[in-house]
C-alpha cells in the first residue's frame, strides 16, 4: 500500500513536471517572439565612441522604453554589407552610424531612408526647427548628424624638444623633428596637408588638387617623408604607436588623443593646426518592416535631440552637431574636467581649420586613390 | 639512470673554445640589446671562458664555483638590467657553472653508449638543441601575449614598471573587463552555444559520410569525398559569401513563412555554416582509421546476429573512437577559432568571441584581447590534457602501456 502510494504521489510529481515543461516549452516561443519585437541592432565604430553612445543614448532609451539594444561595431564596412543585405532581402541592422562621405553614397543608392528633419527630429528646446539647429551641417537628406570630430595630429611632448610644434608643416620638417610619423592610409587629408606645406594657399588647395599636376605635388612633398611614415588602418594605430614610443607624431581622431593624453595620461599633446573637420551621424537603412522602421525612427528622434548630443561629450572630445546642445557641454563624467576646451570646435582649437569636402573627394576620390595606392607600391 | 659510460676529464683546449662560444652567443643578446653586440660577443666570450678556467684550473671546488657563478652574474644582471636581471643573473650564473663542469668532466659521455663516435655525441646534442629551438619558435609568441595581459595600461606596450616588476604595472582589470562587460560576455556565451553543437552536427554527419564512403561498393567514391571536403580548399571568403546569399533566403524563409524567432533562426544559419566547415576534419581523421579496421569483425559479429545498427555502437564505434574524438576536437577548435564566416552569416546577436576580438583589435586595441586569449589558451591546454588523460587512463584499464 505505503509503496503504492508513494508511487502514486511519484507519478503525480512526474506529471506536474511534465506539464510544467510542456506549458513553458509552449509558452518559450510567444515569450520569445514578444522579447524579440522590442529588440534592436544598433551599428556603430565600437570602443570608447560606441561607450559614449552606449551611455549618452542607449541606456536612458532603454529605461524608458524597455527595448534592448544589441551592439554590432560594423561601420567600417557599413556601406558594403548594406548593399550585401539589401540584395539578399535580410536587412537585420535598425540604426546605423556612419560617416558623411559614407552617408551620401548609401542615400545616392537608395539604401537609406529619406529623413525630413523638421518633421522627424525634435526641436531645440527655444523651438529653433531642427532643420536651423543643424545648420550646414544636414549634407545629405538621409543623414542625421551626430558629432563633428576632427582628424589631426598629436606628437610626444618627450620627443620635439624644447620647441613642440605649433604648425602642421611640422610633419613635414624631418630635421627639426626627427623620428617616425603615422598618417592614414589614404589621400584624403594626408594631400590637402602637404600641399599646404608645399606653399599652396588654403582657399585654392582644392583648385590644385584637382589637376593631375597637383596631385603629383602633392605627392613629391609626401615623397620627402615617405621613409620616416608609419601608414595606419584603424583609428586605434596611432594611439598605440604614440604611447609605445614608436613614433614622434601621428594623425589620428581627435577624441582617440584625448583618451590617450587624459585618461590614459600618456606624455602626448595635439596639433591642432589644419585639423579636418568631419561629421558623424546616424542614417536608417531602407527595407525594414513598418513596425521596426518606426522604432528606428523614434530612436534617433530620441538620440538626437539637444540634451542627448550634449550628454554624449560627457564621455568623448567630439563636439555636438546641434548649435543648441553647444552651451550645455559640461564635465567630462569620471575625470571631472571640463569638456570644453578639448572639442574640436573650441575657438582655441579652430584657428585654422579644414571642412572635409565632400563633393571634391566624391568627384576625384577614385582617381587620386589609384594614384596614391600607385605611389606607396614604389 | 645509471652512467652507461666511464667519464673522463677533458682538456682545457677543448671546454675553453666551447665556453667561449656559448658565452659570445648569450654576450651578442646582451650586447645588441645595451647597445653593441661586438662588445656583447667579445666581453661574453671572455667572461664565460675566464670564469670556467678559473673553477677547473684554480678553484677546484663545484660547490664554491656555483656560488662565485651566481653572485658574478647577478650582478652584472643588476647592472645592465636592475632587477628584472637579478633572475636571468641566477639563471645564467646556474647554467654556465653547469655547463663547465658538464664538459670538463666529461659528464655529457656518461648516458650516451660507450661505442659512439664524437661526431655522433655532436649530432645527440645538437639535435635535442634544435628540437628546444623548434619548441621555442612554436611557443615564444605566447609569452608576450600573457604577459601583457596584465598590463595596468590600456595599450599593448611594455612600460618600464612592467619590465621593473613592479607591482604597480601590473593589474587584473583585463580580465575584470572580460568578466564584467556585457558585450564579451554576450559572445563568449554564443561561442559556446555555437561551438558545441556544430561539434556534434559535424562529427554525427562526418562518421556517417566516412563510414559509408568506405564501403567498396558505393559509386563515384572518390568524387563524393572530393566535394564532402572542399570546403577545407575553397577559400573561407568564398564559401563565406556563397553561404551569406544561401542562408539568406532560408532565413527569410524561416522567419516569414514558418515564424520562427529571429534570434533562433540566426544560431541556426550560423551552427549549420559552421558544421559545414567541420566536417570535412571529421571525415578525414576517421577515414583513416577505418584503414586500419577490420572488416572482418562486422561480418563476425553479423555472424553472432548483431543488426548492423548494433554492430556499428558496440563493435565499430569504439574502434574508431580515437578518429572520431581528434576530428570532433578539429571541428570543435574550427567553429570556435572562426570568424569569417561568422561575420558574414551571423548577425550581432550570433556575434562569437573570435567576432569580438576582431573588431576588438580594428577599433580599440585594448588589452581586454589579450586577457581573452590567455584564457582561451588556458582553457585549450585544459581540454588537450584531460583528453590525454582519459586516453592514457583507458589504455591502462584496457591492460595496454601508454606509448
Amino acid at each position: 500500500m505505503r509503496v503504492n502510494e508513494n508511487m502514486e504521489s511519484t507519478n503525480m510529481k512526474m506529471k506536474t513536471i511534465l506539464l510544467t515543461t510542456a506549458a513553458a516549452m509552449i509558452a518559450a516561443p510567444a515569450f520569445a517572439a514578444s522579447h524579440m519585437a522590442n529588440e534592436m541592432t544598433i551599428v556603430s565604430w565600437g570602443g570608447a565612441y560606441s561607450k559614449s553612445q552606449l551611455l549618452a543614448y542607449d541606456e536612458p532609451y532603454s529605461e524608458m522604453t524597455g527595448t534592448t539594444i544589441i551592439h554590432d561595431d560594423s561601420s567600417a564596412e557599413a556601406v558594403a554589407k548594406l548593399r550585401a543585405m539589401n540584395e539578399a532581402g535580410n536587412v537585420t541592422w535598425d540604426v546605423v552610424d556612419v560617416v558623411a562621405a559614407d552617408a551620401i553614397r548609401l542615400c545616392d543608392e537608395g539604401l537609406a531612408l529619406v529623413i525630413d528633419p523638421d518633421k522627424d527630429l525634435a526641436p531645440a528646446p527655444d523651438g529653433t526647427p531642427a532643420s536651423e539647429d543643424f545648420g550646414d551641417l544636414l549634407v545629405s537628406e538621409c543623414y542625421i548628424p551626430q558629432i563633428v570630430y576632427s582628424t589631426t595630429f598629436g606628437y610626444r611632448t618627450d620627443m620635439v624638444g624644447d620647441t613642440p610644434p605649433t604648425d602642421i608643416c611640422a610633419v613635414f620638417d624631418l630635421e627639426a623633428y626627427p623620428g617616425k610619423r603615422s598618417l592614414e592610409k589614404r589621400p584624403i587629408n594626408n594631400m590637402e596637408w602637404a600641399l599646404l606645406c608645399d606653399g599652396v594657399a588654403k582657399g585654392d588647395v582644392y583648385d590644385v588638387l584637382a589637376t593631375p599636376e597637383g596631385q603629383d605635388k602633392a605627392l613629391a612633398k609626401l615623397d620627402t617623408i615617405k621613409d620616416q611614415v608609419i601608414w595606419w588602418n584603424a583609428g586605434a594605430d596611432t594611439p598605440q604607436l604614440l604611447a609605445d614610443g614608436e613614433v614622434v607624431m601621428g594623425s589620428t581622431y581627435n577624441g582617440r588623443l584625448f583618451s590617450v593624453i587624459e585618461e590614459q595620461d600618456q606624455p602626448v599633446a595635439m596639433l591642432w593646426d589644419a585639423q579636418v573637420f568631419d561629421l558623424d551621424g546616424w542614417i536608417i537603412p531602407a527595407g525594414l518592416s513598418p513596425e521596426r522602421e518606426a522604432r528606428a525612427r523614434d530612436y534617433v528622434r530620441f538620440a538626437t535631440d539637444t540634451q542627448r548630443l550634449a550628454d554624449q561629450a560627457k564621455y568623448i572630445s567630439y563636439g555636438p552637431a546641434r548649435m543648441s546642445s553647444a552651451p550645455l557641454v559640461g564635465k567630462h563624467a569620471e575625470l571631472g574636467i571640463d569638456m570644453a576646451p578639448h572639442m574640436p570646435t573650441d575657438p582655441n582649437n579652430a584657428k585654422n581649420t579644414f571642412l572635409y569636402n565632400y563633393e571634391f573627394w566624391a568627384d576625384y576620390r577614385d582617381d587620386i586613390d589609384a594614384k596614391f595606392q600607385a605611389w606607396l607600391a614604389q | 639512470m645509471a652512467a652507461l659510460t666511464p667519464i673522463s676529464r677533458k682538456p682545457l683546449s677543448f671546454v675553453l673554445p666551447i665556453l667561449a662560444a656559448a658565452g659570445a652567443l648569450v654576450g651578442l643578446f646582451f650586447g645588441t640589446a645595451n647597445g653593441s653586440g661586438l662588445i656583447g660577443i667579445v666581453a661574453g666570450a671572455v667572461l664565460v671562458a675566464g670564469l670556467g678556467y678559473a673553477y677547473v684550473e684554480v678553484l677546484k671546488n663545484e660547490k664554491t664555483a656555483l656560488w662565485i657563478s651566481l653572485a658574478v652574474m647577478v650582478v652584472l644582471g643588476i647592472y645592465l638590467a636592475g632587477i628584472p636581471g637579478i633572475v636571468l643573473g641566477l639563471f645564467f650564473g646556474w647554467f654556465f657553472w653547469w655547463f663547465t663542469h658538464w664538459l670538463f668532466e666529461g659528464r655529457y659521455r656518461a648516458r650516451l653508449l660507450p661505442y659512439l663516435t664524437p661526431g655522433q655525441v655532436l649530432w645527440h646534442y645538437s639535435f635535442r638543441v634544435i628540437c628546444g629551438l623548434i619548441f621555442f619558435f612554436l611557443v615564444s609568441p605566447l609569452v608576450p601575449v600573457i604577459w601583457l595581459s596584465f598590463n595596468a595600461q590600456d595599450f599593448f606596450t611594455f612600460t618600464p614598471e612592467m619590465l621593473r616588476f613592479d607591482p604597480a604595472g601590473y593589474s587584473l582589470k583585463h580580465y575584470q573587463d572580460f568578466f564584467t562587460n556585457g558585450e564579451w560576455q554576450r559572445s563568449f556565451k554564443n561561442s559556446l552555444i555555437i561551438a558545441p553543437i556544430a561539434t556534434v552536427i559535424s562529427v554525427s554527419l562526418g562518421t556517417l559520410a566516412a563510414i559509408g564512403l568506405s564501403q567498396s561498393h558505393v559509386p563515384f567514391r572518390r568524387a563524393i569525398m572530393a566535394i564532402l571536403i572542399s570546403p577545407m580548399i575553397v577559400p573561407l571568403i568564398i564559401s563565406a559569401t556563397g553561404m551569406f546569399f544561401f542562408y539568406s533566403k532560408i532565413g527569410n524563409f524561416m522567419e516569414g513563412t514558418m515564424g520562427l524567432d529571429k534570434n533562433l533562426v540566426g544560431y541556426f544559419k550560423v551552427v549549420l555554416a559552421h558544421a559545414v566547415l567541420g566536417i570535412p576534419f571529421v571525415i578525414i581523421t576517421v577515414t583513416a582509421t577505418l584503414v586500419g579496421f577490420d572488416r572482418s569483425l562486422t561480418r563476425a559479429a553479423a555472424n553472432m546476429g548483431a543488426n548492423p545498427v548494433t554492430t556499428f555502437f558496440k563493435v565499430q564505434m569504439p574502434l574508431i573512437l580515437p578518429g572520431v574524438i581528434s576530428g570532433g576536437l578539429f571541428a570543435f577548435i574550427t567553429s570556435f577559432d572562426e570568424v569569417v564566416v561568422v561575420l558574414f552569416v551571423g548577425s550581432a546577436g550570433q556575434k562569437t568571441l573570435p567576432w569580438q576580438m576582431f573588431t576588438g583589435l580594428r577599433e580599440q586595441i585594448s588589452p581586454t584581447i589579450l586577457a581573452v586569449a590567455t584564457i582561451l589558451v588556458v582553457i585549450s591546454i585544459a581540454l588537450l590534457t584531460t583528453v590525454e588523460l582519459l586516453r592514457r587512463r583507458s589504455e591502462r584499464l584496457r591492460g595496454m602501456s601508454p606509448a
